[in-house]
């Protein structure tokens, strides 16, 4: 037996006697466990799972030991990862300062900040929110308008994010802060990471048309920031900022494999509302909705096509660039019909005579226009899609 | 199985590509068009295919086949698309003789497949003649006498029937089953008349005036309906890769066009309202790739239920008819008036795809099958 394949047997074996079966399976979502400086187990076997996993340093397994990780080879993460998903482990822990911030500081950080900043991550004691959008600053997040002044050894932050999700809940925040107002607007942005605590420092729920959301809006007021928590050069932040998208949308693309799905399965929603369409509008609506479940299963095929092509090592880039705009516009588009196929009943907002599935699902409607709008705009999408894939060229 | 090309179909992938490249690029359908060729094909290139083998990709090895499965087709069938080559694989081999080697005695398969492989006979599949594709539905009846067949029917509607040496017809027995026949291309009371559609493709009428049939023209001996099905499927599929192939071209056409096409003093395709909907072509083309493959994938598959089978066949051929009808409109259109004509290639592609998304039943029939599959698969597990 090779060292790899020595390797995959030991962690196979790790796995089957330290994960707690019930840490198996699709996860709802009100059973993640986000690390953080409150963090809540909901039963003992969540938290067995998270101290194992954290006191093997494998909430972060390809990091180097001396921050914290399992200081795994790329092979082994992969074997890990693999296993993991074959036992169909949850994650123990959700820290977007793991998934994202955490590779930015690896490669750009100072020494300093690796050391105190990596290692309580990698034991899940910190929980890290992203502050980049601002209420003028979306699809144009290049424009963002928090300002950062130099003051001595600290920096002085004003202004306001907007779209932080569990803002209110976390402990640090990686943001985006204009330093350079000067400077072209790409040019005079930088990325600093503060303690939510800090003085100054205001998170505010944002209730959205579907009711409370994990969504704040945190203002900034004279806080102070040391400099030492600026993030690579001054003025060089937009470079990490598009690094960090990145990880975004792999973090993400992660994040929708583990998750139960919360989507309602189109078909039995149809076939439990209209089992037998007679009336030609009830038939015109039956195949309505069944054309749209036919596109959302060709999507299906695609995702698969796609990790298929990508162990097959051949080109995978085109079909990458449309999961986010297809799967938003197609949930958008489900959720539409499911609400013609659920009539007035589709129209409850709280209460008798509607059933929770059927306000859950009025609910899940309202929900999807934020995906077709968050984390890049299904335009924006499209905009990538035809410069970068097909190659059309800039407008003037 | 998989969505990705395996070994055996890279190799036809690039075989397929180069050889059609060379003899039979979209200029030779046009001059085959232009003739009126009454084959609709030109049968060199075709008994070159035959040579290289793609008649028999699916076929078993004790025939002359290859036996690589049916997902050998997958790349063939969209190079075919790509180039609007008109050779009668699919009637011949897809249709017929895989209906042959699913239904005929094993003397008839050894007789017909090795023939049929090395093109040394050319059959094509009569079934009905129905505008709307109904594929429980047959056209042709039949009367058992004591010594034969009796057939019967109008108006059939057959791909690639001219210059054929034999029709294979499905007729229904008194008995309510369906049985095949070979036909002989001159049998008595036969009629085949050319139609011209817009693909230009060998199109024609058929019709059965109380042709009769020895006892031996009957290919096996059951109710060959769900075999019928089953192959009915095999050219949805195969159509759906040639819609596929024909639909990637109009779609890269267009891309080309929007690079070098200058309006306004800059390229049309730095508009943002034609780059957007690029974006979409883009999308239609990559979901329907997956569920060609899905098709071919299912089509290999004999542990699938005949009722998921449908209903994958079902999607690939709505999914590929679909991206076909909306990349087609959005190239023509973002092509303006060049799209329109005659001398431009993009008119053929348009044509072609137009007949091909209705052949082997369109959009709607196969939506309304994909969700009639879908509620019996829901019924059974719940």
């Amino acid at each position: 037996m090779n060292n790899i394949e020595e390797f995959r047997h030991n962690v196979r074996e790790w796995l089957e006697e330290n994960c707690p079966v019930s840490m198996r399976g699709l996860m709802p979502a009100d059973e993640m466990v986000w690390g953080g400086r409150e963090i809540e187990f909901k039963n003992d076997d969540q938290r067995l799972w998270f101290e194992r996993m954290r006191d093997k340093g494998w909430f972060c397994p390809s990091w180097p030991l001396e921050y914290g990780g399992g200081g795994l080879s790329p092979e082994e993460t992969t074997v890990l990862e693999a296993e993991m998903r074959k036992l169909r482990c949850r994650p123990p822990q959700i820290n977007l300062g793991i998934w994202m911030l955490g590779p930015v500081l690896l490669e750009f950080g100072t020494e300093e900040q690796k050391c105190e900043l990596l290692p309580p991550m990698a034991r899940g004691e910190i929980r890290w929110c992203q502050g980049f959008s601002e209420p003028n600053a979306g699809s144009d997040l290049a424009s963002l308008q928090t300002a950062a002044r130099v003051d001595g050894d600290h920096l002085v932050v004003n202004g306001t994010k907007i779209w932080t999700s569990y803002g209110d809940k976390s402990d640090w925040m990686y943001a985006l802060v204009r330093t350079g107002p000067k400077e072209p607007k790409h040019a005079g942005i930088s990325l600093i990471v503060l303690d939510m605590k800090s003085s100054g420092v205001t998170p505010t729920p944002i209730d959205l048309i579907s009711g409370k959301s994990s969504f704040c809006q945190v203002f900034f007021d004279d806080v102070r920031v040391p400099k030492t928590q600026l993030i690579g050069e001054i003025n060089e932040g937009w470079a990490l900022a598009k690094e960090l998208l990145g990880h975004e949308r792999r973090a993400m693309s992660k994040f929708s494999e583990i998750s139960l799905p919360t989507h309602f399965s189109l078909l039995e929603t149809l076939f439990e509302y209209l089992p037998e369409p007679k009336e030609h509008s009830d038939i015109a609506l039956f195949q309505r909705a069944i054309a749209l479940r036919m596109d959302e299963h060709a999507f299906e095929l695609t995702q698969r096509r796609l990790n298929e092509t990508a162990r097959a090592r051949q080109d995978i880039s085109s079909m990458v660039s449309i999961q986010k705009l297809v799967h938003s516009e197609q949930e958008k588009n489900k959720f539409e019909v499911l609400l013609d196929v659920m009539g007035r009943r589709a129209l409850g907002w709280q209460g008798a005579p509607f059933s929770d599935q059927q306000l859950a699902l009025t609910n899940t409607w309202l929900n999807a226009f934020s995906q077709a709008i968050a984390g890049g705009t299904s335009e924006v999408q499209l905009n990538v899609i035809s410069k970068r894939v097909l190659g059309l060229p800039e407008g003037k | 199985m998989s969505l990705v090309y395996n070994e055996e179909q890279q190799q036809l992938d690039d075989s397929a590509r180069d050889f059609l490249a060379a003899r039979s690029p979209v200029s030779e359908q046009r001059r085959i068009r232009d003739q009126q060729l009454p084959e609709g094909f030109d049968t060199s290139v075709w008994q070159q295919m035959l040579e290289f083998g793609w008649g028999g990709i699916a076929l078993p090895e004790a025939y002359g086949g290859l036996e690589f499965g049916f997902q050998g087709f997958a790349p063939v069938f969209e190079h075919m698309g790509r180039n609007l080559a008109a050779a009668p694989l699919l009637s011949s081999i897809v249709l017929c003789a895989s209906l042959i080697d699913e239904v005929g005695t094993e003397a008839q398969r050894a007789e017909l497949l090795p023939a049929l492989i090395e093109g040394r006979q050319r059959f094509a599949l009569a079934t009905q003649g129905q505008d709307r594709f109904r594929p429980e539905h047959l056209d042709v009846d039949v009367t058992e006498q004591d010594d034969g067949f009796l057939l019967g029917g109008e108006d059939l509607w057959v791909l690639d029937a001219q210059q054929a040496d034999a029709l294979l017809v499905a007729g229904r027995l008194i008995s309510g089953e369906t049985a095949l026949f070979l036909v002989p291309a001159d049998a008595q009371g036969l009629q085949i008349e050319p139609i011209h559609l817009l693909d230009s493709r060998n199109h024609a009428r058929v019709s059965l005036h109380a042709v009769q049939l020895p006892a031996a023209a009957r290919i096996g001996s059951v109710d060959a309906q769900a075999q019928l099905e089953r192959a009915l499927d095999r050219g949805a599929v195969c159509i759906a890769a040639e819609l596929l192939g024909a639909t990637a071209v109009m779609f890269e056409m267009t891309i080309e066009y929007l690079k070098t096409r200058t309006q306004f003093g800059a390229a049309i395709g730095s508009f943002q309202a034609l780059q957007h909907r690029a974006g979409w072509m883009l999308v239609d083309l990559e979901l329907a790739r997956s569920a060609v493959m899905a098709g071919f994938e299912a089509l290999n598959d004999d542990s699938l239920s005949v009722e998921s089978r449908q209903q994958i066949v079902s999607l690939a051929k709505w999914k590929a008819g679909e991206a076909a009808h909306k990349i087609s409109r959005e190239a023509v259109q973002m092509h303006g008036g060049i799209g329109v004509t005659d001398e431009y290639d993009l008119g053929l592609y348009l044509k072609r795809s137009r007949v091909a998304q209705v052949l082997f039943g369109d959009s709607d029939f196969h939506c309304e099958r994909y969700g009639r599959m879908a509620q019996q698969l829901f019924a059974e597990t719940h």
